[in-house]
C-alpha cells in the first residue's frame, strides 16, 4: 500500500486510533473557520439521523489554516448535536485533522481522503464543502445511502440553482461530457459526493498523483474515471445550492481545472469515448434539475466586448487552434451589434470540438488554449443569457437539451479532427 | 650569353615543374577532401532534414515566431534554413581544412580562427531560437492574462513584452559572436532604458486616466454594477 506513505505519522496514529469504519466524510478545508462549525454539526446530525448504528468518522484535511479551522472540527462534540435534535449515536463519532502544504488545487486533500478510506476499509465516503453554507443534514444520507445500500459506486448531486447559475457546466460540462462519454451526469465537478471504497482504492491506484496531474480538477477526473472504469453511477437531488460568489478573474482557474481536466482526460479515454454513441440517462433520486426564475440583472453589453475585443486581439493565436470556417463565423458575429449578436449552439460546439483536437495536438502551450477560450465561452454566455431571458423552467431546460445534441450530432466532427491531426 | 639564357629559362621551368610537383599532391588532396567534405555535408543535410520533418521542426520555429521572421525576409522554411545552413558549414570546414594542406602561410591562422568560431555560433544560433521561442510564449501569455482581465491595447502589452525580450536576446547573441561588444552593450542600454522610461512616461502622463482605473479597479472596492456579469460558472 504505498500510498499510505505520504500521510504523516501522527495522522497514521490517529487512524490506527479509529480503527475500521462504515461510513467516511471527508472535509477538506483551508481557512474556513466563519462556515466550517454550521458545516460540522451538518455533518454529526447527518451522521447520527441516517446512519446511528454505522461506525463513522469526520476527517478533516486542511491546508495549512491560519485562522483555527483543524481546531475547530476536532474541537465541536457531538454533544452540541444530540439535544437539539434528539439523536443519538450507538457508535463513536470519530472526528480528526491533518494538514498538508500546498495550494487546494493540488489534489492532496482528496488523496489523503482515498488513502484514509482505504486504509479504515470505509464501506462508503463523502467528501463534502465546506463551503456549501445551506447544506443540509438530510444531504449525507442522499449521497451515502445509494452506496451503502443500493450498492452504487458514485454518488453525484444534482442542486436546485438558478438558471445562469453554473454556465460552464450547462454550456459546456454536462453537454461535452454526455456527449463524449454518454452519460447523462448534470454536475460532473462538484465539490460534494459520495462513492464507494471499491471505486476509491481504484483511483488512488491508477491515477498519476507523482506526475503533477493528478491535482487540478481531480473530482473530474474521479467521476470520468468511474464513468470510463464501468462503476455504477447515480445522481441524487440535494436541494437548493447558494451561489458562490466567484470574481470574473476566477473563470481562467476554473477553466483551467474542469475544460483543462476533461480535455486533458479525452486524450487517455480516446478507445473509451470513441466507441460511445448516443447518451443513457443515470438513476436518479430526486429531481434531475430544478431551476429558480428570480430576475437576476446581468451585464451583457459587458460579456459581448469582452467577447468582441478577444476575438480580434487573439486573432494569432486562434488562427493556430481553429479551423479557418469557425475562425471566420467568429468573426462575423464579434463585428455585429449587441441586438443582433447570436453566438450559434452549433459554432459553439464546433469552437470546442476544435479546441479539444488543437489541445491534443498541442498546438500551442496546452495552459494557453484554455486561456484562449475564456473569451468565446463570454461570448457563448452572452447569448445563452439573451435567448434565456424570460425563459421558463421548462424552456431553459429545452434549449440545454438542444445544445447537447448539438454535441452529440458534431461527435463525428471531432473525431474526425481528432484523426486527421493524429 | 645564348647559353646563360637558356639555361637560367630551363633552370626556371625546372623550379616550377619542381613546385608544381611538390603541390600537386596538396592540391590533388585538398580537392579529396572538398569532394568528400561535401559528400559528407550533403548526407548530413538529408539525415539532418528527415531529423527534423520527424520531430516537426517547422511548427515548433511557427511556434516560436521565427518562421514568420524567415518569411518576411523570403527565406526558405526553418527546417529546410537549418540544413543548408549545416550543410555550408561542414562542406566550409572541409574546404578549410583542404586549404590548410597547401601550407600557404598566414591562411593557418585564419582556418584556426573559423574553427573556434564555429562553437560561438552554434551557441548563439541556439540562443537565438530560444530567445525567439521565449519571446513568443511570453508574449501570448501576456496578450491572453492582458485579454481575460479586460486590460486595453492587449497587443501593446504582448508587443513591449516581445521586444523587450528580443532585444536582451539580440545582445546575448551579438555578446557570444564577440560583434561589436561595447557598441552592442550601449546600444542595449540605451534601448531598454529608453523603452523604460517611454513606458513610464506613457503610463503616467499619457495614460493618467487608464492609470487611475488600473489602479482604482486593482485596489479600490468595485461598484456593484461592475460585478454584474460576473455570473458563477460552476
Amino acid at each position: 500500500m504505498e500510498d499510505e506513505t505520504f500521510l504523516t505519522d501522527d495522522f497514521l496514529r490517529q487512524l490506527i486510533n479509529v480503527g475500521e469504519v462504515d461510513i467516511l466524510v471527508g472535509l477538506p478545508t483551508r481557512n474556513n473557520a466563519k462556515t466550517i462549525g454550521s458545516i460540522v454539526h451538518t455533518i454529526q446530525s447527518g451522521i447520527l439521523g441516517g446512519f446511528p448504528r454505522e461506525r463513522a468518522v469526520i476527517i478533516n484535511v486542511d491546508g495549512g489554516s491560519r485562522d483555527g479551522t483543524p481546531e475547530l472540527v476536532t474541537g465541536i462534540s457531538i454533544d452540541d448535536v444530540r439535544p437539539a435534535s434528539n439523536l443519538h449515536a450507538l457508535r463513536t463519532l470519530h472526528s480528526i485533522s491533518t494538514n498538508y502544504a500546498g495550494s487546494p488545487e493540488s489534489g492532496v486533500a482528496f488523496r489523503t481522503i482515498l488513502a484514509a478510506a482505504e486504509l479504515l476499509r470505509a464501506k462508503a465516503c463523502i467528501v463534502m464543502s465546506p463551503e456549501s453554507v445551506n447544506s443540509e443534514s438530510d444531504w449525507l444520507s442522499k449521497l451515502l445511502r445509494p452506496i451503502y445500500r443500493d450498492g452504487f459506486d458514485l454518488v453525484t448531486p444534482t442542486y436546485r440553482r438558478h438558471k445562469f447559475d453554473g454556465l460552464l457546466m450547462t454550456n459546456l460540462l454536462y453537454p461535452m461530457i454526455r456527449a463524449l462519454y454518454g452519460v447523462r451526469i448534470r454536475e460532473a465537478f462538484t465539490p460534494e459526493f459520495g462513492f464507494s471504497n471499491r471505486l476509491g482504492s481504484q483511483f488512488l491506484g491508477q491515477n498519476g498523483w507523482a506526475d503533477g496531474t493528478g491535482g487540478s480538477g481531480v473530482e473530474l477526473r474521479f467521476t470520468l474515471a468511474a464513468i470510463t472504469g464501468g462503476y455504477r453511477v447515480c445522481q441524487s437531488f440535494l436541494g437548493k445550492k447558494d451561489h458562490v460568489e466567484r470574481r470574473a478573474a476566477d473563470l481562467v482557474p476554473t477553466l483551467r481545472q474542469t475544460v483543462g481536466v476533461l480535455f486533458s482526460a479525452l486524450e487517455s479515454d480516446f478507445s473509451v469515448w470513441s466507441k460511445v454513441v448516443g447518451s443513457q440517462p443515470v438513476p436518479t433520486t430526486g429531481s434531475d434539475q430544478e431551476l429558480l426564475l428570480d430576475p437576476m440583472r446581468v451585464n451583457r453589453k459587458r460579456l459581448r466586448q469582452m467577447f468582441s475585443t478577444g476575438v480580434a486581439e487573439l486573432q494569432s493565436v486562434f488562427q493556430s487552434i481553429l479551423s479557418p470556417p469557425t475562425l471566420e463565423g467568429l468573426q462575423r458575429i464579434a463585428a455585429l451589434g449587441e441586438e443582433e449578436f447570436h453566438y450559434s449552439a452549433e459554432l459553439w460546439v464546433r469552437t470546442v470540438y476544435e479546441f479539444a483536437a488543437s489541445y491534443q495536438k498541442s498546438v500551442i502551450s496546452r495552459d494557453h488554449i484554455i486561456q484562449a477560450i475564456a473569451p468565446l465561452f463570454r461570448g457563448r454566455v452572452c447569448t445563452f443569457l439573451g435567448e434565456n431571458r424570460n425563459a421558463s423552467a421548462n424552456d431553459v431546460e429545452t434549449n440545454i437539451e438542444g445544445l447537447c445534441l448539438e454535441f452529440e450530432r458534431l461527435k463525428p466532427y471531432l473525431l474526425q479532427m481528432w484523426k486527421s491531426r493524429e | 650569353m645564348r647559353e646563360m639564357i637558356i639555361s637560367e629559362l630551363t633552370q626556371a621551368l625546372h623550379d616550377l615543374a619542381r613546385g608544381f610537383a611538390h603541390y600537386l599532391p596538396r592540391l590533388i588532396v585538398m580537392l579529396i577532401l572538398a569532394f568528400v567534405g561535401w559528400v559528407i555535408a550533403y548526407v548530413v543535410k538529408v539525415v539532418l532534414r528527415s531529423i527534423l520533418t520527424v520531430i516537426k521542426f517547422d511548427k515548433l520555429s511557427e511556434n516560436a515566431g521565427a518562421s514568420q521572421l524567415l518569411n518576411k525576409a523570403a527565406l526558405p522554411p526553418a527546417t529546410e534554413m537549418l540544413s543548408r545552413f549545416v550543410f555550408w558549414v561542414t562542406w566550409l570546414g572541409f574546404i578549410m581544412l583542404g586549404v590548410s594542406v597547401l601550407g600557404i602561410l598566414g591562411l593557418q591562422e585564419q582556418i584556426a580562427r573559423f574553427f573556434l568560431f564555429l562553437p560561438h555560433l552554434f551557441v548563439a544560433m541556439l540562443i537565438l531560437f530560444f530567445g525567439l521561442l521565449a519571446a513568443s510564449f511570453f508574449s501570448r501569455a501576456a496578450l491572453l492574462a492582458a485579454v481575460n482581465a479586460n486590460v486595453p491595447s492587449p497587443r501593446v502589452l504582448s508587443l513591449a513584452v516581445r521586444s523587450i525580450i528580443i532585444v536582451f536576446i539580440l545582445s546575448i547573441v551579438f555578446e557570444e559572436l564577440g560583434l561589436a561588444e561595447q557598441t552592442m552593450l550601449v546600444a542595449f542600454g540605451i534601448a531598454f532604458g529608453a523603452l523604460m522610461l517611454g513606458l513610464a512616461i506613457a503610463f503616467g502622463i499619457g495614460g493618467r486616466d487608464l492609470a487611475q482605473r488600473f489602479l482604482e479597479k486593482k485596489f479600490v472596492r468595485r461598484k456593484k454594477e461592475e460585478n454584474e456579469d460576473e455570473l458563477s460558472p460552476l
